[in-house]
C-alpha cells in the first residue's frame, strides 16, 4: 500500500495522546490507592490538554487524508458495519472525555458537587477518567480495525495489528508523559519512565511478532486466482494503460527495495532502544536533554514504523497490475 | 431477486479495449458527470476509468496462449467494499443488486477501494470521489432507449460478443445459461465476494481422429478416383451410385 502521510501522522499522533492519557490516569490511580504522591490540578489539567491537543492535531492531519473533507460529519453514519466510522465516533468522545477529565481536575469538582456524598477524595476525576480510559481503548481498537478487518490485506488481517497499535500507543504516550512530569518536575518521572521502558520493550516484543508472522505469510491470492487460468506460468504483459493510474499509485509503496529495508532498521533502532537508553538516561542522570531525545526518537521512529507497516501490505489488487505493456 | 451482471467470454474476447472507449464515452457524458483526465494527450496521461482491458500470457514460449482479459466491478453478492464505507455512500441496490457509490455522500476516504480485493474502484482525482462501474445503470432502464439497447455501453461496443448482460439469478437467462453450460467461472473465488460476474474460460475444439478412420474400410484396395458410376437404370445404393 502506499503510505500516506495524513493518516502516518493521525495515527501516530493521536496513539501519542491516548498513551499520556493513560499515564495520567494510571498515575492517579496509584495515588487513589496510596501508592504515589498527590499532584497538583494543573499537572492533570496540562496533561490532559496536551493530550487533547496531540488528539486534535492527529484529527487535523486525518482531513488531509479526505477528499470531501466538508462532508466528514457524514463518516459517522455507518458505525454498524465501518470500523472507520466507529473510529470517526469514538475519537470525539476519547478527546471529549480527556477534556472534561482535565477540567474537572483543574475547576476541583467531585461527586459532592451532584449531590453524591462518597468520601473518596477526587471520585468525580477517578470516574470520568476511568470512562476516557474506556474510549481510549476503544479508539486504540477502532484504529486498528480499520487495518486489520481487511481480510485480504494478509500482513494487516492479525490480533497483532490491533495488539501494536495500542502497545506503541501506550509506550510513545508514556514517554512523552516521563519529559511532560520532569518538565513539571514532579517526583513522577521515574513512574513515568520505568512504565515507558516497560511499554517500550513489551511493544518491541510484539512489533518483533508481526514482523516475524509477515515475513512467513502464504499469500491465498495469486496471477491463477485473479485471472481464473489453471496454468503455473502465467505472466502479465499488458495492464491495459501506459501511465499511471488511481490503482497504481495508492497500492504499490513506490519505494526502492533498499530504502523500504533501511527504513525497517530505522524504526527498529528509533522507537526500542533509542529511548530506552536514553529514557534510562532521563531518568537517573535527572535530564531533561536526555527526556526530550527520548521522545524525539521514538516519535520520528513511529513515523518510520507507520511508514513500514503501511508499505509492506501487499494488496492482491496488485497482481493485476505488474507490467505496464 | 434480480443480480444483474456481465458474462466475460474470454474465449472470444480479442483484446481491442472497444468496451473500455465505449465505456469511458458514455460514463463521461452522463447524468453524474465527468470522468477526469489529466494530461490525455502529454507525456504521462491518467485517468478515470471503470473498465479495462489488460492481457496475460499462459505458458512459455512456444507454448503459450494470450489471453486478454477485460476487468471491471464485479457487483459482488458479498461486496466487502459496502459494509466498510463509513458514509453509505457505497451502497448495493437490492432491486437489482448493482452496487453503486453515491457521489454527493462520498468522502473520498478511499477506504472501499481498499476492502475490494479486485482493485477495480478508482478515485476521480478532481471530483474526489470513488469511482466504478455502474452496469450503466442510467442506461439499462432508459425506457426512451429502443429494448435491445437497454444494455451496458461495453456490451453494445463489443464486436466479438464477448460480453453477454443479464440477471445470473434467473435460471433461464442467458447469462446463467451461459455460466452454467460453459464452466463460468468467478474471480479470487478465496475471498468469499462471491461476484455477480463472471468469466468464460478459452475453450479448444478437440478432435480426435481413430487409425481406422483414415483408413476407409469401403475402399479396402485404397484406390483413390472417381466412383464408378453405373447407368441410371441400375439399382441405387449409397457410396455405390454417385446420385
Ligand atoms: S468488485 Fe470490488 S468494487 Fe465491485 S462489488 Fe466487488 S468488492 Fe465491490
Ligand atoms: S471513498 Fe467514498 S464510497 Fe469509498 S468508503 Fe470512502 S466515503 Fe465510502
Amino acid at each position: 500500500m502506499h503510505p500516506a502521510l495524513s493518516v502516518i501522522f493521525l495515527t501516530t499522533l493521536i496513539g501519542v495522546g491516548q498513551g499520556l492519557f493513560l499515564a495520567l490516569y494510571t498515575a492517579e490511580s496509584y495515588h487513589a490507592v496510596g501508592l504515589l504522591p498527590a499532584q497538583s490540578p494543573q499537572f492533570y489539567a496540562a496533561g490532559a490538554l496536551l493530550a487533547v491537543a496531540f488528539l486534535v492535531a492527529g484529527l487535523v492531519a486525518s482531513f488531509f487524508h479526505l477528499g470531501h473533507p466538508e462532508r466528514a460529519w457524514r463518516a459517522a453514519a455507518k458505525w454498524r458495519t465501518s470500523w472507520l466510522s466507529r473510529e470517526v465516533i469514538a475519537l470525539p468522545v476519547a478527546m471529549g472525555l480527556m477534556f472534561v477529565y482535565g477540567a474537572v481536575h483543574y475547576m476541583g469538582w467531585d461527586l459532592a458537587r451532584l449531590g453524591i456524598e462518597t468520601g473518596i477524595p477526587g471520585d468525580l476525576t477517578l470516574l470520568v477518567g476511568a470512562l476516557g480510559v474506556v474510549a481510549t481503548f476503544g479508539l486504540f481498537l477502532c484504529t486498528a480495525m480499520i487495518y486489520a478487518s481487511i481480510k485480504f490485506l494478509q500482513e494487516w488481517a492479525s490480533p497483532l495489528t490491533v495488539i501494536n497499535y495500542t502497545v506503541l500507543g501506550i509506550a510513545s504516550g508514556f514517554t512523552f508523559a516521563t519529559l511532560f512530569a520532569a518538565l513539571f518536575d514532579t517526583e513522577l518521572v521515574n513512574f513515568f519512565g520505568g512504565w515507558a521502558i516497560i511499554a517500550t520493550l513489551a511493544a518491541l516484543v510484539t512489533r518483533l511478532s508481526s514482523l516475524l508472522r509477515n515475513a512467513h505469510i502464504k499469500y491465498k491470492s495469486s496471477t491463477q486466482t485473479a485471472i481464473g487460468v489453471r496454468h503455473s506460468i502465467i505472466s502479465q504483459r499488458s495492464q491495459g494503460f501506459m501511465s499511471g493510474s488511481f490503482n497504481t499509485r495508492e497500492f504499490f509503496h513506490g519505494a526502492s527495495r533498499l530504502w523500504f529495508r533501511y527504513v525497517k532498521w530505522i524504526f527498529l533502532i528509533l522507537v526500542f532502544p533509542v529511548p530506552v537508553v536514553l529514557l534510562g538516561l532521563g531518568i537517573t542522570g535527572d535530564s531533561q536533554g536526555a527526556l526530550t531525545g527520548a521522545f524525539a526518537a521514538q516519535y520520528t521512529g513511529l513515523l518510520a514504523e507507520r511508514w513500514f507497516f503501511f508499505a509492506q501490505a501487499n494488496h492482491p489488487q496488485n497482481l493485476y497490475y505488474q507490467t505496464v505493456g | 431477486m434480480t443480480q444483474l451482471a456481465l458474462v466475460i467470454d474470454l474465449n472470444v474476447c480479442v483484446g481491442c479495449h472497444a468496451c473500455v472507449t465505449s465505456c469511458k464515452e458514455w460514463n463521461t457524458s452522463g447524468s453524474a458527470g465527468y470522468l477526469s483526465d489529466d494530461r490525455p494527450y502529454g507525456e504521462d496521461p491518467t485517468g478515470c476509468f471503470f473498465n479495462r482491458v489488460q492481457t496475460f500470457e499462459v505458458g512459455e514460449y512456444p507454448r503459450t496462449e494470450t489471453v486478454h482479459f477485460p476487468k471491471s466491478c464485479l457487483h459482488c453478492e458479498d461486496p466487502p467494499c459496502v459494509p466498510v464505507c463509513p458514509t453509505g455512500a457505497s451502497y448495493k441496490r437490492p432491486e437489482d443488486g448493482i452496487v453503486l457509490v453515491d457521489y454527493d455522500k462520498c468522502i473520498g476516504c478511499k477506504y472501499c477501494s481498499w476492502a475490494c480485493p479486485y482493485g477495480v474502484r478508482e478515485l476521480d482525482e478532481h471530483q474526489k470521489v470513488m469511482k466504478k462501474c455502474t452496469l450503466c445503470v442510467d442506461r439499462i432502464y432508459d425506457t426512451g432507449l429502443p429494448e435491445d439497447e437497454r444494455k451496458p455501453a461495453c456490451v453494445l461496443a463489443c464486436p466479438t460478443s464477448a460480453r453477454l448482460f443479464g440477471d445470473v439469478h434467473d435460471s433461464d437467462s442467458g447469462v446463467s445459461v451461459a455460466i452454467r453450460e460453459e464452466g463460468g467461472y468467478a474471480l479470487m473465488p478465496e475471498w468469499g465476494t462471491r461476484p455477480a460476474n463472471h468469466y468464460l474460460p478459452r475453450r479448444k475444439t478437440h478432435i480426435s481422429i481413430h487409425r481406422d478412420e483414415l483408413d476407409r474400410y469401403d475402399n479396402p484396395l485404397k484406390k483413390e478416383g472417381e466412383l464408378p458410376k453405373p447407368d441410371i437404370s441400375e439399382p441405387s445404393l449409397d457410396d455405390v451410385t454417385s446420385w
